[in-house]
């Protein structure tokens, strides 16, 4: 892990990278407003909505807090609930980053806020170091920056904004993270975890908290996987 | 007022989370065994995620709807080594169209 400014990465590769983190930024970011009209619905003012995006920064744990919270403010404890066990996996997704970024002191707590589902992804899809640096950094931006805009219009605004699915982001989001993903599946193993972990997620879905089953599949796929000799997953 | 205090804590507890990751000892990650569980964690988790984004509603029952006929057509795009930005469109068109004309 020497030399790992981002300068250093070929041309070709740096613009891949920007390319990965502008487009994952603006099709993230363009679900804050459905985020910000969506809060005020549920009974935050503008400026609570606003705190959401800029503090708890992970989409789904705030979607997660408002639709609850709107059932009344006497629901904040199952809130509160809902939308830790939904940030548990960052913290997980922390431990890989850690190694990756090679952040420390001040830099890391700026990681750590920007650590969410969208940075790691592009993070992990690089096979350089450098341009896993480059991704993250960029992609942790981007969101922050277009999430947070999208939330203060979205939360103006309020339900005159559409419907994100009408414009297909929903399934952005999900063709995105399946590109991201994509080249990590070169190996045997990364295929057998990915595959046992996605329907393992699927069966437990119905039955356990939002949030819970991610977690669990995860788990479930590593202890299947017993961390045999491959080194490449 | 309660509901800043829930905002706040809520908050709090996600950066928590999201620091703890960083605070572990790199002895303690420095470990082969340890290294591979770490990689292979976040390909499990975005899995995980992918699969629950594509085929559940939020109340966590399971549904075929236009998601997954976006995420089939982002495959082949990049079975056929379409750059990122043009799976991502597709993707998107693809649910865009399909609900246009009411399925999904």
């Amino acid at each position: 892990m020497t030399e790992a400014h981002p300068r250093g990465l070929p041309r070709a590769e740096r613009t891949v990278v920007v390319r990965e983190a502008l487009s994952v930024g603006i099709a993230t970011g363009a679900y804050g407003i459905s985020f910000g009209a969506l809060a005020v619905a549920a009974g935050l003012d503008v400026w609570q909505a606003m705190a959401l995006s800029l503090l708890m920064f992970t989409g789904g744990s705030q979607f997660a807090f408002i639709g609850i919270v709107a059932g009344g403010v006497q629901a904040a404890p199952a809130a509160i609930g809902a939308s830790s066990l939904l940030g548990v996996r960052n913290g997980l997704y922390a431990l890989e980053l850690t190694q990756l970024l090679g952040v420390t002191g001040l830099r890391r707590l700026g990681a750590a806020h920007l650590t969410i589902d969208e940075s790691t992804a592009v993070a992990v899809s690089q096979d350089d170091v450098r341009a896993s640096r480059l991704g993250f950094w960029l992609t942790g931006g981007a969101v922050f920056t277009l999430w947070n805009l999208a939330t203060l219009g979205g939360a103006l605004l309020g339900t005159q904004v559409g419907d994100p699915r009408t414009y297909g982001l929903d399934a952005a989001a999900c063709a995105a993270f399946t590109a991201l993903l994509w080249p990590r599946l070169r190996s045997r193993d990364a295929v057998a975890v990915a595959a046992v972990a996605a329907v393992v997620s699927i069966a437990l879905s119905p039955s356990l908290p939002l949030g819970v089953p991610v977690l669990v599949a995860a788990f479930a796929a590593l202890i299947v996987w017993r961390a045999p000799r491959g080194r490449d997953a | 007022m309660m509901l800043w205090v829930a905002i706040l804590l809520a908050a709090a507890i996600a950066f928590g989370l999201k620091l703890a990751g960083y605070l572990v000892p790199a002895s303690v990650l420095d470990d082969p065994r340890v290294r591979r569980v770490t990689a292979a964690l976040p390909i499990a988790l975005l899995a995980a995620l992918i699969a629950t984004q594509t085929l559940t509603q939020r109340d966590g029952s399971l549904t075929l709807d236009a998601r997954v006929a976006a995420v089939g057509v982002a495959v082949v795009a990049l079975l056929l080594r379409a750059p990122f930005i043009v799976v991502v469109v597709l993707g998107a068109g693809t649910a865009a169209l399909l609900r246009h004309l009411g399925w999904g």
